[in-house]
């Protein structure tokens, strides 16, 4: 077990720096920052609502996420099938489980210092008045879940092509599907034809449906278990692909 | 000592059957040299020898570790250096053959000297802080067979290691073939014949995925009528 961390470790590290050895952290941290500024107190009206919370923040992520998850996440495995790495780094002595982890949690945790740094907008609200701490903290874990799998989905199709804007593309498509299953004109769509618990077992796949929950702090145990499955499911088909298509 | 063992390999993509009952035997101080014509299933043939791809039957194995058994310990006895020798481009040569030596489980100490060893040995020492992306192609052939012998392994295979190198380049690459190969057992795939000639003690020459020669080399030298050049344009011809 030891060991198989060591390895696992080896490659995030690699993996995790790997962000900042480009201009691609940078430009990210940047764009996530400004967008989910701008968004909060523009179009979100932070200062108008009068209200002391950062559900103007929050109700943003999964739309930001949407397009930002999947330009974090379309180099992981296109880009070694690309350069041919692939060949290199599983002639290794190392499992596929390392490497799908390890690289899923570089870019997980990368989304996590991208999340970390928007702490001062909880620091203002905190000056402006006095918040729920517990849901803003329940809304950061909640955030950073979601992030985690619209992640392991975009590392599982860029494992499907050599083209990382391919990769973006379905990912976002995906990632897009993944968020509107819980819009309401899609479920309304939905519910004319189809019966009722088809429509519930769309609305159950919703990370839209599941965000707005830990949005009002409300973590219960379905939600929670949602996310961490949907990133394992994910993350055990990358497994599967990775061994299926390492070689196309 | 027998350091791989493959025998009745046998790989196909689809109808296409890129390797056919190949088997090869590769002993302590042997350095054979894996020859064929475009698409003859070199580096197919390789690549099931690392361990990368999976034969459809046949089995191979690594110092008596049966390859697909287990391969996490028959990978570690290997080096390989992929065809074109493909790095970490955004990485520089040293903290790339550092990401590789720690993958092949070295540490501290052990690792830092077998990296000293490298970048002495293959001439890196100048380059070590560049990044690759910016190396020529001769240096990035050089940063690939490091990676390939950083952890000083039993068997070195190697996928067209000269390939589009100069000259004096190639020349360097070879004496460094010559020079490592008393304690390992190499095999080196290559278009060139000359370079058969010049480091491989065995020479195998597939063509269609199947093996059409396999004699040792200063056997088919001996034959002062026909050169290497000639029987391997005849017996890749008649196939």
């Amino acid at each position: 077990m030891k060991l198989y961390i060591e390895k696992l470790m080896i490659i995030f590290n690699r993996e995790f720096t790997g962000y900042f050895r480009t201009p691609l952290a940078s430009i990210f941290l940047l764009v996530f920052l400004a967008l989910s500024a701008g968004m909060t107190f523009f179009m979100g009206q932070f200062f108008q609502r009068g209200q002391a919370d950062l559900n103007s923040f929050f109700v943003w992520h999964p739309w930001l996420f949407l397009i930002l998850m999947p330009a974090i996440g379309m180099r992981l495995w296109a880009e070694e099938r690309k350069s041919g790495t692939i060949e290199l780094l599983m002639t290794l002595p190392v499992t596929n489980s390392q490497l799908v982890l390890g690289k899923f949690l570089a870019s997980w945790f990368f989304t996590l210092l991208a999340i970390i740094m928007t702490i001062p907008i909880w620091i203002t609200v905190n000056y402006l008045g006095e918040p729920d701490n517990g849901v803003i903290f329940i809304s950061y874990l909640g955030s950073w879940l979601m992030a985690g799998c619209f992640l392991s989905l975009t590392s599982c199709l860029s494992m499907l092509t050599k083209n990382q804007v391919i990769a973006f593309i379905v990912s976002t498509i995906s990632c897009f599907i993944m968020v509107m299953a819980g819009f309401g004109l899609v479920l309304a769509s939905v519910r004319s034809w189809a019966p009722l618990w088809f429509t519930e077992v769309i609305q159950s796949f919703s990370f839209l449906s599941h965000f707005k929950r830990i949005q009002y702090g409300v973590l219960d145990l379905t939600t929670f278990i949602f996310f961490i499955s949907m990133i394992m499911i994910c993350i055990s088909i990358n497994i599967f692909l990775v061994q299926l298509k390492k070689a196309d | 000592m027998n350091l791989l063992e493959a025998k009745n390999l046998y790989k196909s993509f689809g109808n296409i059957n890129a390797v056919s009952d190949i088997s090869i035997s590769l002993n302590v101080g042997e350095v054979i040299g894996f020859l064929g014509p475009n698409g003859a299933g070199k580096s197919t043939t390789m690549k099931m020898l690392t361990g990368f791809l999976e034969a459809d039957s046949g089995s191979i194995e690594i110092k008596k570790i049966d390859l697909s058994k287990d391969p996490i310990n028959a990978k570690s006895i290997i080096g390989y250096l992929p065809e074109g020798a493909p790095s970490y481009s955004d990485m520089t040569v040293k903290s790339f053959l550092y990401f590789v030596g720690k993958m092949r489980g070295l540490k501290d100490e052990l690792l830092e000297k077998r990296l000293e060893i490298m970048l002495k040995d293959i001439n890196l020492s100048e380059v070590q802080n560049q990044i690759i992306e910016t190396l020529s192609k001769g240096y990035k052939r050089r940063v690939g067979i490091a990676q390939a012998l950083i952890h000083d392994p039993d068997i070195l295979i190697l996928d067209e290691p000269t390939d589009g190198l100069d000259p004096n380049q190639k020349f360097e690459m070879r004496k460094l073939i010559k020079s490592i190969s008393k304690n390992k057992g190499i095999i080196i795939s290559t278009h060139i014949l000359e370079e058969v000639e010049a480091v491989c003690s065995r020479t195998i020459i597939i063509s269609s995925g199947k093996v059409l020669l396999n004699k040792e080399t200063k056997d088919i030298l001996k034959n002062k009528k026909e050169n290497l050049d000639s029987i391997f344009r005849k017996i890749t011809k008649t196939k």
